[in-house]
């Protein structure tokens, strides 16, 4: 009785072997890592000593308070009000300093222009037009910038941002996205095409997507100026003592709308068009380094802070120059830059902006360091601005042409909810590879801006506010 | 080393505590990743703290500090060593 051996082919016997390998899916290369690094484990303590763990016990206590339950998030809004404190107190001098060189040269330039004879629309275009608003554009911007890149690249040389995306995280994971957005967003205060690229930190698709979309919600620096500059003139100014804090205040205020309006939106996101359940989140939180001094002012001078502002002297120069074309081309009575402003007006008026608030933030398109300087321009255009060099003069350009302090928190609030820049936009393309995405990227934040600034100025208007 | 007690999911552990991986139910991305960072069967594991809010835990693994969210570290069985104290 032989029973018949089953002839096993060697596919068969191939596949039966296949199913068991399956079956055990990832414990051979679970092996194979675990033996690498058993390996590596040898050989470093061979060669390695190691010493006291005092570091460890510094960053220990550090991180006890950093991320404590009482401290923790406190500190974060404490460092926020303090970073912005240093940053306008100690750019207020400085500017002024600047306004007034700058402006003084341009006294200079005319003179000069006058001598050589050149006709007076060469002079208007360059002196009037390029030269005055590359004055502004630096007066306003450099001296903030000049503080805040430093201070910011302090914070991450000493690797506290990590934490802050360790203690953000729990919130994040409620609106559905990840908790290195924070970080994202941290690379966005210096600029948001950087916060876009900074965007390849997250793994997951679904939420860089959700992180690129809403990384305009933070003020970027280009953003910075606008609102230093008016929340000194409106809201700062009105306390006299305590100026340099309250505007602290004010700006911090508006950096946690921002970020509240960053979680409502990926929230939003998350249930509509990017669809999903929050993924995992790995995040090394490296120990503390004492800052090298010199690489910080290296970095945050050359490479931030001189980068950013060339690129808005770029773009500013030749937006100056048009702007003074427009602004003394005359058809009929009016200057061509009038009647665009008079064109948008009305919907201008509708959102408790005007018409050349919007127009220079449509410029603004280019650059966003160019929407005060530009809107300046359009306001001086007809009229002539005597004192250059303080608060107060600019205070009475802008009154004078109708602004109120709705005015001034609409501006504030459109400054931080609009259309990133072109760059920001390029770069949006450059990361998702798709016109879509970068359509939606333009018209999420700009339309939060909008209905936020609609539904506050009618609830103003309503309620007879102003 | 020889404490060797029950086998817990990582995300159970409370701060001090200090345990041994035993397996990763994870897959995909996130499994190649915690591969990547040294988390491997046999790795001791320690729980440092948690984040202000509850949620995502800090552990010190081969001398660096690794935040997981709980649904992660659930995901990792571990074994809870009594002696821990001294191991890591």
């Amino acid at each position: 009785m032989c029973a018949m051996m089953p002839t096993r082919s060697l596919s068969e016997v191939w596949s039966e072997a296949e199913i068991v390998r399956r079956s055990y899916p990832n414990s051979f290369s679970d092996q194979m890592v675990a033996d690498i690094y058993g390996n590596v484990e040898q050989i470093t303590n061979n060669v390695l000593t190691k010493q006291g763990s005092k570091r460890y016990l510094f960053d220990q206590k550090l991180d006890d308070l950093v991320t404590s339950k009482r401290f923790g998030y406190p500190l974060m809004l404490l460092l926020l009000v303090i970073v912005f404190w240093i940053t306008m107190a100690g750019a207020n001098v400085p500017s002024r300093l600047l306004a007034s060189g700058l402006f003084a040269f341009q006294d200079q330039l005319t003179l000069w222009f006058q001598w050589i004879g050149t006709p007076s629309w060469v002079h208007g275009v360059l002196v009037l037009g390029v030269y005055r608003t590359l004055a502004w554009v630096i007066a306003v911007m450099l001296p903030p910038m000049a503080i805040f890149f430093p201070l910011f690249t302090l914070l991450e040389d000493s690797g506290y941002l990590p934490r802050i995306a360790f203690n953000l995280d729990h919130i994040f994971k409620k609106a559905k996205a990840c908790g290195k957005q924070s970080l994202t967003m941290c690379m966005g205060f210096g600029c948001n095409a950087a916060g876009v690229t900074a965007c390849r930190i997250i793994d997951s698709p679904r939420e860089r997507l959700i992180a690129i979309l809403t990384n305009s919600f933070v003020p970027c620096n280009g953003r910075f100026p606008t609102l230093i500059v008016v929340s000194s003139i409106f809201i700062g100014g009105a306390v006299a003592p305590y100026t340099g804090l309250v505007n602290a205040l004010v700006i911090s205020g508006l950096i946690l709308l921002g970020i509240a309006t960053t979680l409502l939106i990926s929230w939003l996101l998350s249930l509509t068009i990017l669809k999903g359940e929050p993924s995992s989140l790995v995040l090394e939180l490296p120990s503390y380094r004492r800052p090298q001094l010199g690489s910080v002012i290296y970095r945050s001078i050359l490479d931030r802070t001189l980068f950013v502002l060339r690129r808005a002297v770029l773009i500013a120069a030749p937006a100056g120059g048009v702007i003074w074309i427009l602004g003394n081309i005359y058809i009929g009575q009016q200057s061509l830059l009038t009647s665009l402003g008079q064109a948008l007006n009305p919907f201008g008026q509708l959102f408790g902006l005007d018409g050349f608030i919007l127009m220079a933030f449509i410029l603004g398109l280019a650059a966003n360091e160019i929407v005060l300087p530009i809107l300046l321009m359009s306001y001086l255009s007809t009229g002539y601005l005597q004192d250059f060099t303080s608060l107060e003069g600019l205070r009475s350009v802008l009154v004078s042409n109708g602004w109120t302090w709705l005015t001034a928190i609409n501006m504030m609030l459109f400054s931080l909810l609009h259309w990133p820049c072109s760059t920001t936009l390029l770069t949006t393309y450059k990361e998702t590879g798709s016109k879509k995405w970068v359509l939606l990227s333009f018209l999420i934040p700009t339309m939060t801006g909008l209905s936020v600034i609609f539904i506050f100025t009618q609830c103003v208007r309503f309620l007879g506010l102003v | 080393m020889k404490g060797a007690e029950r086998i817990d999911a990582l995300a159970d552990l409370s701060p001090g505590s200090v345990c041994q991986i035993v397996s990763l139910e994870l897959s995909g991305l996130l499994r190649r990743r915690i591969l990547d960072l040294g988390i491997v069967p046999g790795t001791l594991i320690r729980c440092i703290r948690r984040g202000p809010s509850g949620d995502p835990t800090a552990y010190l693994v081969r001398e660096t500090l690794i935040a997981l969210r709980s649904e992660d570290a659930a995901q990792i069985s571990v074994r809870t060593l009594l002696n821990g104290e001294e191991c890591i």
